[in-house]
């Protein structure tokens, strides 16, 4: 069967000041069609490298990134080829502070996005916008509101609704809640639940929490130092860690003594 | 008994112009010798407002009342000269990012010899060297002669967050105050950053004041632990039972919120809604709009005690309510 998402042997290379620092060597992994892969690993395994060149913000230096049996070009060309690549991969980043334009209220950035990506206009375009702010739980008062005048939580809901205006088959989550209260954090992953089961939208759940992956993802892979060391069902992974780091970092975890 | 290093009692802050709930509204917090207390909660919570009133550092135009005992000093009262001995001889800080409190111009020797020099007067800066050497050595820096010539760019976070532990010990504090001291950094680091402060807290018998937002971390790290919300302290305990046995509505929903590495959780149980706004003061219970056992007519219009139940305490009506019944 054809993988929704198929990354091989993404390779990518950073260079400054003669250093040379691998930031993904050799990745590869499938994500299946409605699927959720997890990737973890500490601050610079290449999590974030590896999601950038997934969704075309990096070239890799080599590999091939398969979508439905297609190959995507390694860095969109082309206002065509970019709104292709938007329609099938979409990303949620860490900070909703900075990725939210702070003039610009919430409905109107929603609306940017789906005036963009389809023909939809007045009163059709204006139910569209509450019916992405309603799926990810806000109404039409937040819609009038700027980003500052949100929580966090809200803020990257919003995120979430500009994401999933394109419908897109793939969403990435970059540490998406992350910087989120326990609390809302909560929220937010139920709701990613939902939408996944909703719309059957593909997950790659980037994140350096392991308990936050295990509650999203069926599947993760571990990353280091721009390695996959081991992948798995997160079930395996947190039961039966086979690579050493993989221990190390559950090790490192703290728990109730 | 011998008295506390750390002793607030019923310390209230309020910040006229920018909320219209008090910051911190009563809060009792000691921290003893040799003892660590945890402080957790979610973001404007108070934890932090909490730690740096202790050593009087409080916002500008705030109006603070209430009781802060630090080593017998009475924080509030002191004048500017015994309050900056204070901050040097008695208590120090370690905050979560270590770039925001050392000078990016200046090398770690003169960071960290700065405070010896100032805690201990007329002490000379070779002996401050030395200190430094072996406290960069103790918090597990590898090259301690190296990093002293090093400026802060040089070092990794963590790198960077041992260097703030060494320099918040260069006076010998009696009482460690660490805020999210571990948050910015990896896993793996937290737990090494995490074992030396534990291992010289113990070593120097300090009283540490620890303040996450992570739940496991606290019960980890802490013998006890407060939980705040909305510039309250609702519930503390010991470390054990109150992640075992949670009283406070509150803190039920924070463990229920946080994803398990060990049990298979459906579906978590957020805390619905958010915390509670700076704009907002209820006349209830403070946590009543987003707790999922309030008590209609009841919560919303009375403000909970802190109420003691044997060597723990919360304040849910909830609790003094089925204990009036019972």
């Amino acid at each position: 069967m054809t993988a929704l998402l198929e990354v091989e042997d993404l390779c990518k290379t950073y260079r400054a000041h003669g250093h040379e620092v691998a930031a993904a060597s050799a990745v590869s992994f499938r994500l299946e069609e409605g699927g959720s892969l997890g990737i973890v690993g500490e601050s610079g395994s290449g999590k974030t490298t590896t999601a950038r060149m997934v969704v075309g913000l990096e070239r890799p230096d080599s590999g091939r990134i398969v979508f439905r049996g297609q190959e995507l070009s390694s860095r969109p060309r082309g206002r065509s080829e970019r709104l292709e690549r938007a329609r099938a991969i979409q990303i949620v980043f860490q900070d909703p502070y900075l990725s939210l334009d702070p003039r610009v209220a919430v409905g109107a950035a929603v609306e940017q996005v789906v005036k963009l990506h389809t023909k939809l206009a007045g009163a059709d375009r204006r139910r569209r916008v509450l019916d992405l702010l309603g799926q990810v739980g806000l109404g039409e008062r937040e819609a009038g509101t700027l980003p500052r005048r949100l929580s966090g939580g809200q803020r990257q809901r919003v995120a979430i609704a500009r994401a999933l205006a394109v419908g897109p088959a793939v969403l990435v989550l970059d540490e998406a809640v992350s910087a989120l209260d326990v609390s809302v954090q909560a929220q937010v992953l139920n709701l990613l639940t939902d939408i996944r089961e909703l719309t059957g939208v593909g997950l790659l759940f980037i994140s350096h929490d392991l308990a936050v992956v295990r509650y999203v993802c069926d599947e993760a892979l571990v990353m280091r130092s721009g390695e996959v060391v081991e992948r798995g069902s997160t079930a395996q992974l947190l039961s039966a860690p086979q690579h050493a780091y993989t221990r190390v970092l559950l090790d490192a975890i703290p728990r109730p003594a | 008994m011998s008295t506390p290093l750390l002793q607030m009692s019923d310390v209230w802050l309020r910040l006229p112009g920018i909320a219209n709930r008090p910051i911190l509204a009563g809060v009792d917090l000691e921290v003893a010798a040799g003892e660590v207390v945890g402080l957790v909660g979610e973001s404007g919570s108070g934890k932090s407002v909490t730690a740096r009133t202790a050593l009087g550092l409080v916002p500008r135009g705030a109006q603070v009342e209430g009781r802060v005992l630090v080593d017998g000093t009475d924080v509030l009262s002191a004048p500017a000269d015994r309050l900056r001995r204070l901050r040097s001889e008695s208590a120090a800080m370690v905050f979560q990012d270590p770039r925001a409190g050392i000078n990016p111009m200046r090398r770690i020797g003169d960071h960290l010899t700065e405070a010896a020099r100032f805690a201990k007067r007329g002490e000379d800066v070779r002996a401050a060297r030395k200190r430094a050497l072996d406290l960069l050595e103790a918090v597990g820096l590898p090259h301690p002669e190296r990093h002293l010539k090093q400026f802060p760019h040089e070092l990794s976070g963590g790198m960077l967050q041992r260097v703030m532990i060494a320099g918040a010990l260069m006076g010998s504090p009696k009482l460690l105050l660490c805020d999210e001291p571990t948050t910015a950094l990896d896993v793996t680091t937290q737990k090494e950053i995490v074992s030396i402060l534990a291992r010289l807290q113990q070593d120097e018998g300090m009283g540490m004041l620890f303040i996450t937002h992570d739940l496991d971390l606290a019960a980890s790290v802490c013998d006890r632990v407060h939980v705040m919300y909305a510039g309250q302290v609702v519930e503390h305990a010991s470390a054990k039972e109150l992640f075992a046995s949670p009283q406070h509505p509150y803190t039920a929903g924070l463990l229920a919120s946080t994803p398990s590495l060990e049990v298979v959780q459906e579906r978590l149980r957020p805390i619905a809604g958010t915390p509670l706004s700076l704009l907002a003061d209820p006349l209830g219970c403070t946590f009543a709009e987003r707790c999922d056992r309030v008590m209609e007519g009841l919560c919303t219009t009375q403000r909970p005690e802190l109420v003691e139940h044997g060597d723990r305490a919360d304040r849910c009506l909830l609790n003094q309510t089925t204990e009036v019944a019972g």
